[in-house]
């Protein structure tokens, strides 16, 4: 055997390695029910601002906490606090991706990923709207 | 129904040369396939005169379409889609043509035009692969079309037609009912471009971006070429200098898109590992290892399959990039993957449509490509050039799979795999190590020759460049060190490793430029480019992993409200206007949010920073951009101070007309005598005299006026306390009064009656709206500019070696025709 297949096969090899572990440190999606069921474990959570709750952010006295109620599709609610800034619009997001963990009942969010209608998606949706309003 | 004042003349133009470029590319596709496949010269030349004449027109009606694009959204043609809802009217001229490349449409006409020049440029000069490769690029110019046609074939769409109009758009509204409806506000002003996108390097990105996309497909269609004809070999010299253009311009156009997100965007870096930009790093790595297995088959012989399967791939992988940001699969995965307009088939047949036809001619030839059986030395240059392909090509495999397999994997399973807790961490964990190899390799294979070195020779070379780097590693370690250890020792060592290996690659090629080159700089290009890909490395190691948050809230202002805090990152600091606030090595301060543009969509906010050692004093103006497509409140952009050696780097997390609120907070009285005390929530206030007629800091009255002045004192519950000192004074006649604010503590306090028996009325609110405030966020990036140094350096090592070898192809053509 030549020493460039040997080289590929080694590399190869240390490719899947890598690939495996990637594989290891994968998260999930999940609804609040099956976040809490996995308690301490770093899940993906969708749901939505719950805006029939109140939402607790003052920048003056803290601008790194916020706490809010998120509500996911099957209509389960968990309180989120999140250490550190309110992002923009936020009140004005139509789903979210909360990254973090359940922990004693509540969700300790460490990035939020939002989907405004205003980014791209439902961009025309949205103007349609503005079309017909106006 | 005629509707009024409508421009139809450009759209039905526009519409007619979509489609003419579509017939025209087709036809030259099929006439430089025939004229490939000729037998007789006389029936090539008949065929190729054709081609080339559909190629002109195809040519032509691109660009044209672009032009009238362009004329619909700068004469603010409103009744056209694109131009409603990519611009308006208030938008700055130099930002029209990001109008274009905000829509999908625009970016493959971005493309098809880039594609249309290079075709141009080929037919000039290819001589005899002008047919072979002008077929493989006039049938991609066809491809291209298709999306831009907007044809319905019962329900299937093909294309999206950048001209149509708002009302073929929204046939249902309403609004159309109405012969006059341009005249109604909302058809008067267009939804604007995207406030992200109102930024210079959005100007330039985008079209660099793609010419470096639309470059790849030359070395793909040589290699198609050569395979075709048969002639394996014969095209690589001819080629080289196309890769090497693509190279250099697919690189710096990804740089630009991450200067770019440096400059507007808040994630706090210039890469994310996000989806967008993995789609355009990974045809880049493949490419440029295609580029290095091209060189060594030009020089040895070796390396010709690879060369070909690097190429095919990474055109391939170019159309699987347009794939994954358009069609909408990384919904979730990506902060800015766009979703596709109902073109996912059409997405996916344009990717198969060449990588299968290609992989399958490639197969069918394999056994025919030649190849050298005596394997290659170990100590030659040759050899190790290969592995450094082979590491590139596993870097770009390895992050195609990190990429693409949750959204692919979840669609065929039905399961809701996601991505890493750490997913930058996921990725640089593993590219640490593939820089590491590649900085390495790059260092000492240009001290190797061809075919075999001898030790001596390659030692002798290669001592002081290794002890220099090693010297030069050491003295930064002592001096600054890297700072990361939030990954553990074992990260921290690869880091130092990386930079060790980085800083061998710089020292190394340059010093080959004088060692092995004998300073001949004409043909130095690959030595200073590959100085340029190790001052980036550099620059990459230092500045993000020694990455400081200056804004560390360490004012002690009601920490209390958050008892996990001290855990937690906190990175948002709260600046009350006018207020000397403590940040780390800077006494920071938000003196005012006055200044706003000229269309009055930017506010800009003046921090002045002044450096507790006294070294450096600025301001800083990081602004808000109103948001456009008719949503309310702001985004955040970011400004940064440059200095030589670092950037200071700050953004808005958050000001208080982000989402204006109205102050619900009500006064409430209390009757003070002198030494009372009255309670708020957060402590006491005490009453300690009453001035009249003040003389001191803060007032200036005469002893004819009538004012009392009210001296309290606010003890906050930390321990805190603070002066407050409302007056009650007569003007006119008229009894007035004039507030206190202790802005650390929320409080608006005012001196509202004079009462009998000694008694005074004061007035107390606490309200956290009153005070002007602004949140922010500041990073330091040490030693940044190392790496966009190092992107033009690289860039400009890519000229150079494009000069250089369209030459020697040139003196080689020259010489066989003597020889003949």
């Amino acid at each position: 055997m030549k020493k460039t297949h040997i080289i590929i096969l080694i590399f190869i090899a240390i490719a899947i390695a890598v690939l495996i572990s990637f594989m290891g440190d994968l998260t999930t999606y999940d609804t609040v029910a099956s976040a809490r069921e996995k308690e301490g474990k770093y899940v993906h959570l969708i749901a939505k601002l719950d805006k029939t709750r109140p939402l607790e952010y003052d920048a003056v006295k803290n601008p790194n906490y916020l706490r809010f109620t998120a509500v996911d599709t099957l209509g389960q609610t968990t309180v989120v606090v999140y250490h550190n800034a309110k992002p923009t619009d936020f009140e004005k997001s139509e789903r979210l991706v909360l990254k973090g963990s359940m922990k004693a009942g509540e969700f300790e969010c460490k990035e939020i990923l939002m989907k405004c209608p205003s980014k791209y998606k439902d961009d025309v949706n949205a103007n349609k709207k503005n079309l017909t309003a106006n | 129904m005629k509707y009024i004042g409508e421009h139809l003349l450009p759209g039905q133009l526009g519409h007619f040369f979509v489609v003419l470029a579509l017939v025209s590319s087709l036809v030259a596709t099929i006439a430089y396939a025939k004229a490939t496949n000729a037998i007789d010269p006389n029936d090539e030349r008949a065929w190729k005169k054709l081609a080339r004449i559909a190629f002109g027109l195809d040519f032509f009606s691109v660009f044209a379409v672009f032009g009238l694009l362009y004329y619909i959204i700068s004469s603010h043609l409103f009744e056209y889609f694109y131009a409603w809802n990519h611009s308006n009217l208030s938008l700055n001229t130099k930002y029209l043509l990001s109008c274009i490349w905000e829509g999908q449409e625009g970016s493959f006409l971005l493309w098809t035009c880039w594609h249309a020049v290079l075709g141009v440029i080929l037919i000039f000069r290819a001589g005899k692969w002008e047919a072979p490769v002008l077929t493989v690029i006039s049938f991609a110019q066809f491809c291209l079309a298709t999306m831009i046609l907007g044809l319905y074939i019962g329900s299937v769409k093909i294309g999206s037609n950048p001209f149509l109009l708002v009302r073929d758009m929204f046939q249902d509204a309403p609004v159309f009912a109405r012969a006059d409806y341009l005249s109604l506000p909302q058809m008067r002003d267009g939804q604007g471009l995207n406030q992200l996108l109102q930024n210079y390097w959005m100007v330039i990105h985008p079209p660099v971006l793609f010419m470096g996309f639309a470059s790849t497909i030359v070395p793909f269609a040589y290699a198609i070429a050569g395979l075709w004809k048969k002639d394996f070999g014969g095209w690589t010299k001819q080629a080289l200098p196309y890769t090497l253009f693509s190279g250099g311009v697919l690189g710096l156009g990804i740089m630009m898109g991450a200067a770019w997100a440096y400059e507007s965007l808040t994630f706090g870096g210039f890469w994310a590992w996000d989806p967008v930009e993995n789609a355009s790093l990974v045809p880049w790595l493949v490419l440029v290892a295609g580029l290095h297995t091209q060189v060594v088959y030009n020089a040895t012989g070796h390396s010709l399959r690879a060369t070909n399967v690097f190429f095919i791939l990474s055109f391939s992988l170019v159309l699987y990039s347009t794939f994954l940001t358009r069609s909408g699969v990384l919904g979730d995965s990506s902060v800015h993957a766009f979703t596709g307009e109902g073109m996912n088939a059409q997405l996916l047949i344009f990717q198969f449509i060449f990588l299968l036809p290609a992989l399958a001619l490639f197969g069918v030839r394999y056994k025919q490509i030649p190849h050298i059986l005596k394997e290659e030395e170990t100590s030659s240059r040759e050899f190790w050039m290969f592995i450094g392909a082979l590491v590139l090509f596993l870097s770009a495999a390895v992050i195609t799979w990190q990429t693409s397999f949750n959204p692919i994997y979840n669609k065929i399973t039905g399961k809701t795999t996601a991505a890493p807790e750490d997913v930058e961490f996921s990725y640089n964990k593993i590219q640490v190590f593939v820089a590491v190899v590649i900085a390495f390799l790059s260092a000492i294979t240009q001290y190797l020759k061809y075919k075999k070195t001898s030790r001596d020779f390659w030692v002798k070379k290669i001592l002081i460049p290794t002890i220099l780097a090693a010297v030069v590693t050491l003295i930064f370690f002592w001096v600054s060190g890297i700072e990361y250890d939030k990954k553990g020792p074992g990260f921290l060592g690869a880091l130092y490793l990386a930079l060790f290996a980085s800083i061998y690659s710089v020292v190394a090629n340059a010093g080959y430029i004088w060692s092995g080159l004998n300073g001949k700089i004409k043909s130095a290009g690959a030595s200073v480019a590959h100085v340029g890909f190790g001052l980036m490395l550099i620059g990459i190691t230092i500045s993000a992993s020694n990455r400081k948050v200056l804004s560390v809230n360490s004012t002690g202002i009601n920490l209390r409200w958050d008892e996990r805090s001290k855990e937690k990152p906190m990175e948002n600091l709260t600046l009350i206007k006018g207020v000397p606030t403590d940040m780390g090595k800077y006494t920071t301060t938000f003196l005012n949010s006055d200044s706003v543009n000229k269309t009055g969509n930017i506010i800009y906010y003046k921090i002045h920073m002044v450096a507790k050692d006294s070294s450096s004093e600025f301001d800083l103006y990081p602004n808000l951009i109103r948001n456009t497509k008719g949503q309310e409140n702001f985004s955040n952009n970011p400004d940064s101070k440059h200095y030589w050696d670092k950037d200071i780097f700050s953004y808005i997390s958050y000001a208080d007309n982000m989402d204006r609120r109205e102050d619900t907070a009500q006064f409430k009285n209390h009757l003070m005598r002198v030494n009372d005390t009255v309670f708020y929530s957060n402590g006491f206030i005490v009453l300690n005299k009453v001035v009249p007629n003040p003389v001191n800091d803060k007032y200036h009255f005469t002893p004819s006026d009538t004012a009392l002045m009210a001296d309290l004192t606010v003890f906050s519950k930390e321990g805190t306390s603070y002066k407050a000192r409302p007056v009650f004074y007569v003007e006119d006649n008229l009894a007035r009064f004039s507030l206190d604010t202790v802005y650390a503590q929320n409080l608006a306090v005012g001196f509202s009656k004079v009462m009998e028996n000694q008694q005074i009325e004061i007035q107390v609110k606490e309200s956290s709206r009153m005070v002007p405030f602004v949140a922010l966020k500041v990073y330091e990036f040490p030693h940044i500019n190392i790496l966009w140094i190092g992107i033009l350096i690289m860039v400009a090592g890519f000229v150079m070696s494009i000069f250089y070898r369209s030459r020697q192809g040139r003196l080689k053509a020259v010489v066989a025709e003597n020889k003949n």
